[in-house]
């Protein structure tokens, strides 16, 4: 006869099911991607995770770790996804292999494996990639339907991540173009906003494409917190800040600061809001301190887009607020029942 | 007063399996071959036996007194024989043995004459409560904390709701609401005496809405008195007394303080039904009424048990299938715990044995590492940050674990049960308060050490210090006799001074004297 302690019966769940249905959440997003960006970004996701796995098996080889009960977190997996999801979709294929040696390899199972991980593994990646191949990392595609865009096959797809050149000779930058944040910040001193909205990767005060990418994404996030998979107030707070600062700005000044729609509906926001603050190893833990660490990014995310020398900054912004959860969580914590505001009867 | 506003966010709703003990009505468990009642059934101290080896005893006859103010009596359950007053395993999570009372029953079960207080409503509440005490009636519903010290701390403390616990939020138990369906008259009953001792605004019976029978019952009961009945929804841990305080009144336990600091006193049920019959019946708290279920169990069912029968002949009541045992548990699934071997006792806090079968309460998965994703948090009826208490726990960082409110913890269990990487959460939890307080009087013992010693230092000084004086005092009387000898011209030793050395003394005495007063004036 076995005798454990309480409690004797769990809810079942377990680490690697909400990875999974993390990485389901990330589909609408996803599916708008490959429709407006194309079958690259489907081959950007698939290196990621194979190298994630790979990545991760060596290490927990290294650290005379067991495999299998590590890689059944999915955690590497989710990473690779997230990745993906955040690469050109041409870039070069070691760009895939140097993002996930320094996501899983040093970001997280140097720190200790999951869980242990002071930073975002994902972002760490990709920070590292902007920094040290600034062009690979943002040769973007046009969205299709913004004027030049060319249509690009699977196997030209593959051709130009692996060899660097399709077999009718064009390389990446045949391809690529600037999105509508490289846009915006490129011409922030010269171009009025109605001018700005008026170039190519613009339509009626949107990002061609890229309002899907984000409408998918934001449906995504959607379903996780119908889940219950991560809880509203990072993405609420980041949202939020980046939303009223952009409103903010933009009323005080049309002409040189962009509407809050196109913040919220531009690059990475949606995906960041739902996919990389909420990251519960890396983000602050109470629901106050959630709430503040995603308010946090917002505002370093509007501040960066419009001042710094990057167009997008969700990677940033994350990381720097990494830094600060251990720092919220000290001056967070929630009131204990029975702990202050109490209330007595008077006699 | 709108309750779905008031319904806190905590809790976490596991599967309820209460229908397997609730088919059928409450039976009498058969007459054991012997009764095992330990002197300890209750928080505080124990008992102290007041029987010998061999005395016949009868049905609710004192067999031990209260040896404390936070202490109960135990009665026998029935007639019988003394056969021994010895250590006896008990059932308790140590797994320790205790003094018991081993009683073999004659089976005529013959008993003393109940003593009643008829017309309790014209009597002083100091003394129905005295009753209460010597009937030995602790709380059936929890820990077993003496029913009289709970009450007595009330004393002038204004109380604004008396709340009767029939929450029993627990998968599996049933007891409670067995007990409130059929006996409804009985529990208002107690309510009723409890409301005489504590004079409150409202007397509130609580009780989950998936016991629709009980609450039916309980309402008819309430009829034409001046108890309600309130239907809370149907989630873990509301049973536990804050947090069924929290849902009904909206007021929180002050940290360190008693129900009674807010207003509230809360009881369980059972309690109130035993309070009952002591006060109305005039029996002593000898049995109380235990669900037995669980899949190992042919037939489950809830009992009224005599207390100190032993669990094996409960479980061969219930016809069980001792191969297809896998735990017994007791308790429920998420607070109870298990029991080293059927050959324990039923005592006053026994609510509940389960006996699951193998695969029915499933091992929990691989322990994986914590990905802080706060589902624990959103379950914690105290409001904690479980994940930041697991951190420090594994840390060794007791001070910070203190600091997060880790004794602010009642180890329901509710943040192990959400937990997605199968993290045993409690047990860490366990272990940390454990380690605090061994701490705690590691110091205490170091600080009485300290104490000792100065003490002993600050003797063994005085002690020297008498000595030097007495050897000081020593020294100067041979001095004196030294001088006395040293005198040639001294009459016989035994004369002492002679009356010219003293007029030679004196006279050099005053001249010194005048010689000093000259100096001072010159100068």
């Amino acid at each position: 006869m076995v005798q454990p302690s309480s409690p004797h019966v769990v809810a079942g769940g377990s680490a690697g099911r909400v990875m999974l249905l993390v990485g389901a959440g990330t589909l609408p997003g996803l599916l708008a991607l490959l429709w407006h960006f194309g079958t690259g970004v489907l081959v950007q996701v698939a290196l990621c995770m194979l190298f994630g796995l790979l990545v991760e098996s060596l290490f927990l080889l290294a650290r005379a770790r067991p495999l299998l009960p590590t890689l059944r977190d999915y955690s590497a997996l989710l990473s690779g996804l997230l990745l993906g999801l955040s690469i050109p979709p041409l870039a070069p294929w070691w760009v895939s292999a140097v993002d996930m040696l320094f996501a899983v390899g040093v970001a997280k199972q140097l720190y200790g494996g999951l869980g242990s991980n002071l930073f975002n593994p994902a972002m760490i990646g990709y920070v590292v990639l902007l920094i040290s191949f600034p062009v690979q990392m943002t040769q973007w595609l046009p969205a299709a339907g913004v004027e030049g865009a060319q249509h690009v096959e699977f196997m030209e797809a593959l051709q130009l991540v692996f060899a660097g050149t399709t077999g009718a000779g064009s390389a990446v930058d045949a391809y690529t173009m600037a999105t509508p944040l490289d846009v915006v910040r490129a011409n922030r001193l010269t171009l009025t906003q109605e001018e700005l909205l008026s170039l190519a990767p613009f339509h009626d005060a949107l990002s061609i494409g890229w309002t899907w990418v984000n409408t998918g994404f934001l449906a995504g996030g959607l379903f996780l917190l119908w889940r219950r998979l991560t809880s509203w107030h990072a993405p609420l707070g980041m949202l939020a800040s980046l939303a009223l600062l952009a409103f903010l700005f933009h009323a005080h000044d049309p002409d040189r600061f962009a509407s809050p729609l196109i913040h919220l509906f531009s690059g990475a926001t949606m995906f960041g809001a739902f996919f990389i603050a909420t990251d519960p190893v890396s983000c602050a833990t109470s629901a106050r301190g959630r709430l503040y660490f995603g308010i946090g990014v917002g505002v370093l995310l509007y501040v960066i887009r419009t001042w710094g020398s990057y167009p997008d900054a969700i990677a940033f912004a994350v990381l720097l607020m990494n830094l600060c959860a251990p720092l919220l969580d000290q001056y967070t914590i929630p009131r204990a029942y029975g702990h202050g505001r109490t209330r007595k009867t008077s006699p | 007063m709108n309750l779905l506003a008031r319904m806190p966010r905590w809790g976490v709703h596991p599967a309820e399996n209460k229908a397997q003990s609730t088919a059928r009505p409450i039976r009498q468990a058969p007459m054991p071959a012997q009764l095992i009642l330990p002197m300890q059934q209750h928080i505080g101290a124990p008992a102290e036996a007041v029987v010998a080896t061999g005395d016949r005893v009868l049905g609710g006859q004192v067999i031990a007194e209260a040896s404390g103010f936070v202490s109960a009596r135990v009665h026998a359950p029935t007639s019988g024989t003394v056969t021994s007053i010895v250590e006896h395993a008990v059932p308790h999570p140590s797994g320790l043995s205790e003094p018991c009372i081993l009683i073999t029953p004659d089976g005529l079960d013959e008993k003393l004459a109940p003593q009643p207080l008829p017309a309790y409503q014209q009597l002083e509440p100091a003394i129905v409560l005295e009753h209460i005490r010597n009937s030995g009636i602790t709380g059936l519903g929890g820990a077993g904390f003496p029913t009289a010290v709970k009450l007595g701390s009330v004393r002038d403390a204004k109380i604004e709701y008396l709340l009767l616990n029939g929450v029993e939020c627990e998968p599996y138990i049933t007891a409670d609401d067995r007990l409130m369906t059929e006996r409804a008259s009985q529990v208002v009953g107690g309510a009723l005496v409890l409301a005489h001792l504590v004079r409150p605004q409202h007397t509130v019976l609580v009780v989950e809405d998936n016991k629709p029978d009980a609450i039916a019952a309980l309402r008819l009961a309430c009829q034409g008195t001046a108890a309600e009945v309130r239907v809370i929804p149907t989630r873990y841990p509301s049973g536990g007394e804050k947090q069924t305080i929290q849902i009904v009144t909206g007021r929180e336990v002050p940290h360190g303080g008693i129900p009674a600091d807010i207003g509230v006193v809360c009881t369980n049920v059972g309690t109130a039904a035993a309070v009952h019959r002591a006060v109305v019946d005039g029996e002593p708290l000898v049995s109380r009424i235990v669900t037995l279920t669980g899949n190992a169990l042919a037939e489950p069912g809830n009992f009224e048990v005599l207390l100190g029968t032993p669990i094996r002949e409960l479980l061969a009541t219930c016809a069980m299938d001792a191969t297809n045992l896998d735990r017994l548990i007791m308790g429920g699934p998420m607070m109870g715990f298990a029991l080293p071997s059927p050959e324990l006792p039923v005592i006053k806090t026994t609510n509940c044995i389960l006996a699951s079968a193998p695969g029915e309460l499933p091992a929990a998965g691989p322990e994986q590492p914590c990905i802080r994703c706060g589902l624990c948090a959103e379950a914690c009826p105290a409001a904690l940050l479980p994940q930041q208490l697991l951190w420090y726990a594994r840390a060794n960082e007791f001070e910070r674990a203190e600091k997060h409110h880790l004794f602010d913890c009642i180890e329901c269990g509710a943040c192990a049960y959400v937990c997605p990487s199968n993290i045993p959460l409690v047990q860490y939890y366990r272990y940390a308060k454990g380690e605090i307080r061994h701490a705690e009087q590691e110091r205490i013992k170091a600080e009485r050490s300290r104490e000792r010693f100065e003490f002993r230092t600050e003797r063994l000084a005085r002690e020297e210090a008498e000595k030097e004086a007495r050897r000081l005092e020593r020294r100067e009387a041979a001095k004196r006799k030294a001088a006395g000898k040293a005198d040639p011209d001294a009459a016989p030793a035994t004369a002492g001074t002679s009356p010219e050395v003293q007029a030679a003394v004196e006279r050099v005495r005053q001249r010194k004297a005048a010689q000093a007063d000259d100096g001072s004036q010159e100068s």
